[in-house]
């Protein structure tokens, strides 16, 4: 089954094992992601505005270049792209006004943005739509493995783009169930990793990460795995500056969700590059019998 | 030709502010038949009724237009004037020029040459009306009330004590509903089930009321007056003549299942009643969990009953009766907790609602009345709860308040706060709604004596951590994030209808709301009768409410329904569709189009026949027979195309 | 009481806060209603329960909690609410606007309010000091994501 895929910038950069790993795992299932001939950045942060359709530009390009290629599903990996990219889509095309004056504006794209351009999907939903049995199936070093999955805010909030409930998603859970691990209940799975303050407020996303990777390691977790590559970040690079501030820091590693199911269905690890992660895997991996 | 008297009123501004009233009447008295026309300030005044009356015997009219506001208001006020003097009721008419003309329209010309028009066109009705009599309907002076909470054993009591005999049907092996589930109730703190059994016992050995346990509606058809319904006794597999309530086969049967009545804290046994003073009190068998309609064996309950009182082939016994009123009172719920992830969603043991914490503060609950929490037995010392929990969140939940639990949270704290001095009582709120009598009072007390700290605002989240929950709250007030490890939590879920009572309002053809409960006929003016004449509504089935409220309006539904036994027959509108027999081919149309199954095909005949007590005016019978033979009393097709040509010319 | 005293509750007196005056012209002005405008949210449906305060992960570094934004809105007051850090801590993570039962959109609110903020002043943050260091270490999206909140 052939689909299109939006990687997004920062998946052709430091998420590199995002793709590669994510893009491995669904030829696996006979699925074959197919990069958008053109894309364009999606802007990062769903503008949410009333008065200045300027800033949904972005996205809307996207969606008309993936109607243009004719498949009716767009995959995209990245939590902040799937967000942006679908509130875009449903911001414009709700509306008959906004959509006459983005069409207005647009001259050069080819045709009109009519809102139901393509089915805008994540990768989680799209393994579950796989199914457990299948995804059993494929299990080539079963590992028991605890693993605390961090969903952060984009996949499950607003409701109108929600992939689970945001109160109580269980997609991830099931998911690592299927392939056999033990998935860890801890309290802060949804919390914001403090996003783009990163730069500007590095003290929230210390005092965020602090707390999520402080409460998995207490609920048992060897592994934290996350579907956004500044989650990633934030919860990677900024843990290891605490580990280094404090020396009694317990750290987990951080890893994408389909870095952990590739090596679970025996894809060669060299699909990963282990050397960008701060808090170094290869230790737990090793040991787990999964490297 | 028929001599007709016409009246036209002012209304003081109301029509002769915007139609010229003295002017119709100088141009209609010349108005074949009109051998009176006058306008008046006020026709419904005193003076105004004298008017017709006098007219009536001085010029012997055999008609009367009124035309004046519209007939809901004053029809019957008129017709009772033309009565009084001899006149027959049916020939006098209305003709509505105020609500359908002066109020709706601002041209002063066009309002009157249209209030004319209407004026005329009902003159042209009245010419042709009949004398007619209204249709007498006996009624069946039993009364039937369904569901045996505070609310129905009210209404049942109230209606039995005026004289009349009460079918009082509970879907529950036993009477008492909710508030037998109590621990105490607000502001007395009185213990509730002492307050109650008085009125079970009584509802009992009432030699009027005939009560109906593990019972259900299944049936129902006719109108006010005239009900039949169909009651499905549930097999209890105990024959309860021989069975004198001894609790030997409860005793002794080894299935546990966890109890309704104590919130699942507690077990029961397969062959149970649900409380010790149950009444009736005797037990009832639930089949789905006993060992012998399973597996065939076990029969321990037979073997021990020294009265010989189980039977295992007992079945359903399907009653028929006749009643002439319905009382509704089927009671609340509660909201579940698995609607509420935020809160745990019902996986966690100690986050629980508020009827299972009154089971825990209960002397004859599972804990005999000693504040422990579910999970591990111990007492809590830091409580907190959480009033709003799916009540006033139209975004996620119900839109409306649930009126009762700013009470009842109140009362849990200062309970609580009773057994446990030492402990800390916490109580998130958004407000206080304390309305009734004491009440204020009553909330005052637990903050300022009990010390209950009351945190203005809602909790997002709560998790477990290590035995506690952790609480993550905020306090409007102070401006504060709190967060409290609370060993126990209690949620003052919303109030819903009681399952079951959606279906059961369909069969009885009554309205409910989008929530599911029962419509009332008036928001303000009739609060206890629903659409449907004679089905009335008692309790939260209704709408949330506390205990006085409840038995206050099941004694208002009882007096409706007393004041309705109270007449000699029903009267009905005689405004009916007869058949022309001679003229009705029996092609069965009018059959088809009657929203009230009023008409009928009669096989030997091949004609059709009409139930003139169903039958409620509607006409569509009329306009649908295609050879006349269904006309409908004093609106004729001659009358209504007469009515037509005087409107067009 | 001495002179010394009497100076010194003077000067307290002009670091108090004053009153606010309330009256139509302020609630129905264009500075008033603008963020419900930009946002299009109706902040008259919030009833001040406390939940996205209670639920937002940033709140203890803002000077003003999220409700209490609102509350300001409501009240007109938006010249106040452009002086507090508030929106520019938020970190857009939506789930006061999850939380609200009353369908409130907060996180659209917060945006509206920056909106206003940059509209006038076009930056919230100097580009030129944000470390070196940092910079080329960071996944794009945080510096995209950053300029976007932060810069018109």
């Amino acid at each position: 089954m052939e689909l299109s895929y939006y990687p997004g910038c920062t998946l052709k950069t430091t998420a590199r094992n995002f793709e590669t790993t994510a893009l491995a795992v669904l030829e696996l299932f006979d699925m074959q992601a197919r990069e958008l001939p053109e894309w364009y950045c999606c802007g990062v942060n769903f503008s949410q505005v009333q008065d200045n359709l300027m800033l949904q530009l972005a996205p809307l390009r996207t969606l008309m270049r993936a109607k243009q290629t004719g498949s009716r599903q767009l995959l995209t990996l990245c939590a902040m792209c799937y967000n942006t990219l679908r509130r875009a889509q449903q911001f414009i095309g709700e509306d008959e006004a906004r959509r006459a004056t983005i069409n207005d504006f647009m001259d050069h794209e080819g045709g009109d943005f009519t809102g139901d351009e393509v089915e805008i999907i994540d990768i989680l939903t799209l393994l579950k739509q796989i199914g457990p049995d299948k995804l059993q199936a494929r299990i080539t070093r079963p590992v028991s493995l605890q693993v605390a999955p961090y969903y952060g805010c984009l996949l499950l909030r607003p409701r109108t783009v929600a992939i689970d409930d945001p109160n109580n998603p269980q997609i991830m859970e099931n998911l690592l169930s299927a392939v056999g691990c033990q998935p860890v209940a801890y309290p802060f799975r949804t919390d914001c990793c403090a996003s783009y303050q990163i730069v500007n407020e590095p003290q929230i996303v210390h005092s965020q990460t602090k707390k999520i990777v402080t409460s998995a390691v207490q609920h048992g977790a060897e592994l934290l795995v996350v579907l956004c590559p500044l989650c990633h970040y934030n919860l990677d690079a900024v843990q290891a500056e605490i580990a280094r501030a404090e020396r009694t820091f317990k750290t987990v590693p951080v890893l994408y969700f389909t870095q952990l199911l590739a090596l679970i269905f025996g894809l060669p690890a060299a699909l990963n590059d282990f050397g960008t992660h701060r808090i170094d895997p290869v230790p737990t991996l090793k040991a787990k019998g999964l490297l | 030709m028929k001599k007709i008297g016409v009246f036209i009123c002012h209304c003081g501004i109301n029509i002769a502010g915007t139609v010229d009233v003295k002017g119709i009447a100088e141009k209609l008295k010349n108005y074949p038949g009109v051998v009176f026309i006058q306008d008046y300030k006020y026709m419904c005044s005193d003076p105004g009724q004298n008017l017709i009356r006098e007219q009536i015997r001085e010029l012997g009219l055999e008609a009367v237009v009124v035309a004046a506001c519209s007939p809901t208001l004053h029809e019957a006020t008129f017709r009772r004037a033309v009565e009084s003097v001899g006149m027959n009721p049916y020939e006098c008419e209305i003709a509505n020029i105020r609500e359908q003309c002066s109020w709706v329209h601002h041209d002063k010309t066009a309002a009157t040459a249209k209030a004319e028009i209407i004026i005329k066109s009902v003159i042209e009705k009245a010419r042709l009306d009949e004398d007619l009599a209204p249709v007498q309907v006996p009624i069946t002076r039993r009364a039937l009330v369904i569901g045996g909470g505070v609310a129905g054993m009210q209404a049942a009591l109230n209606i039995a004590n005026s004289g009349f005999e009460v079918l009082l049907v509970e879907k529950n092996p036993s009477i008492g509903g909710r508030m037998a589930q109590l621990s105490e109730t607000f502001p007395t703190l009185d213990c509730s089930q002492c307050i109650l059994t008085p009125k079970m016992v009584e509802v009992a050995q009432h030699p009027r009321i005939k009560l109906l346990t593990y019972s259900e509606l299944t049936d129902v058809s006719g109108f006010v007056g005239n009900f039949r319904v169909t009651i499905r006794q549930k097999a209890r597999y105990v024959d309860w003549q021989k069975c004198t309530g001894c609790g030997v086969c409860m005793e002794k049967c080894p299935v546990k299942v966890a109890s309704e009545f104590d919130s699942q804290l507690a077990n029961r046994r397969a062959i149970y009643t649900p409380f010790p003073q149950a009444v009736p009190n005797k037990p009832v068998l639930d089949r789905p969990h006993c060992t012998y309609f399973k597996t065939g064996k076990c029969q321990i309950c037979k073997k021990l009953c020294p009265f010989d009182a189980i039977d295992y082939d007992q079945q359903d016994v399907v009653l028929t009766e006749e009643v002439g009123a319905i009382v509704v009172a089927t009671g609340y719920d509660l909201y579940g907790l698995e609607h509420l992830p935020e809160y745990g969603a019902g996986n966690i043991p100690d986050v629980i609602d508020g009827l299972t914490f009154e089971r825990i503060l209960s002397a004859s609950g599972p804990f005999s009345g000693e504040v422990r929490r579910p999970s591990d037995g111990k007492v809590p010392q830091e409580v907190v709860f959480i009033k709003c929990v799916g009540s006033r969140d139209p975004e996620n939940h119900y839109p409306y308040c649930s009126k009762v639990c700013c009470m009842y949270t109140t009362k849990h704290a200062m309970l609580y706060k009773h057994r446990v001095p030492d402990g800390q009582a916490y109580v998130f709120y958004m407000d206080v709604r304390a309305d009734g009598k004491g009440y204020e009072e009553f909330y005052q007390r637990a903050a300022e004596e009990d010390k209950v700290l009351y945190l203005r605002g809602k909790v997002a989240k709560m998790y477990r951590d290590n035995g506690k929950i952790i609480v993550c709250g905020y306090d409007t007030l102070s401006g504060e994030n709190v967060e409290i490890g609370a060993d126990l939590v209690v949620l003052a879920t919303a109030i819903r209808p009681a399952q079951g009572a959606v279906e059961l309002a369909k069969l009885l053809k009554i309205q409910v709301d989008q929530h599911g409960f029962l419509t009332e006929a008036h928001p303000k003016l009739r609060p206890v009768e629903s659409l449907t004449a004679g089905i009335f509504l008692a309790g939260c089935a209704q709408s949330p409410r506390d205990i006085p409220d409840t038995v206050a309006q099941a004694a208002g539904a009882a007096s409706m329904v007393t004041t309705l036994f109270a007449r000699e027959c029903l009267y009905h509108e005689p405004i009916t569709t007869g058949v022309n027999e001679e003229l009705c081919s029996g092609c069965g149309i009018c059959v088809a189009v009657c929203p009230y199954d009023a008409r009928q095909l009669h096989r030997e005949k091949h004609v059709v026949e009409v139930n003139e007590v169903l039958c409620e005016g509607c006409g569509a019978c009329a306009a649908a027979c295609p050879s006349g033979a269904a006309q409908q009393r004093n609106f004729k097709d001659a009358q209504l195309i007469n009515m037509i040509k005087a409107i067009l010319t | 009481m001495t002179a010394m005293t009497l100076l010194t509750k003077s000067e307290e007196i002009n670091t108090m806060k004053p009153k606010i005056a309330l009256n139509k012209k302020i609630l129905q002005s264009a500075g008033a209603t603008q963020v419900s405008e930009i946002s299009g949210v109706n902040v008259f449906a919030c009833y001040q329960c406390g939940n996205c305060s209670a639920a937002c992960p940033a709140v203890e570094f803002m000077d003003l909690p999220p409700h209490q934004v609102i509350r300001l809105v409501q009240m007109g007051l938006t010249a106040e609410l452009l002086k507090t850090n508030t929106p520019w801590i938020c970190l857009a993570c939506i789930n006061c606007t999850v939380k609200c039962p009353r369908g409130v959109d907060i996180a659209r609110v917060m945006e509206g309010l920056r909106s206003i903020f940059l509209r006038d002043k076009f930056e919230h943050i100097n580009l030129n000091e944000i470390e070196r260091r940092l910079r080329e270490d960071l996944p794009q999206i945080a510096l995209i994501a950053n300029f976007r909140k932060n810069l018109q």
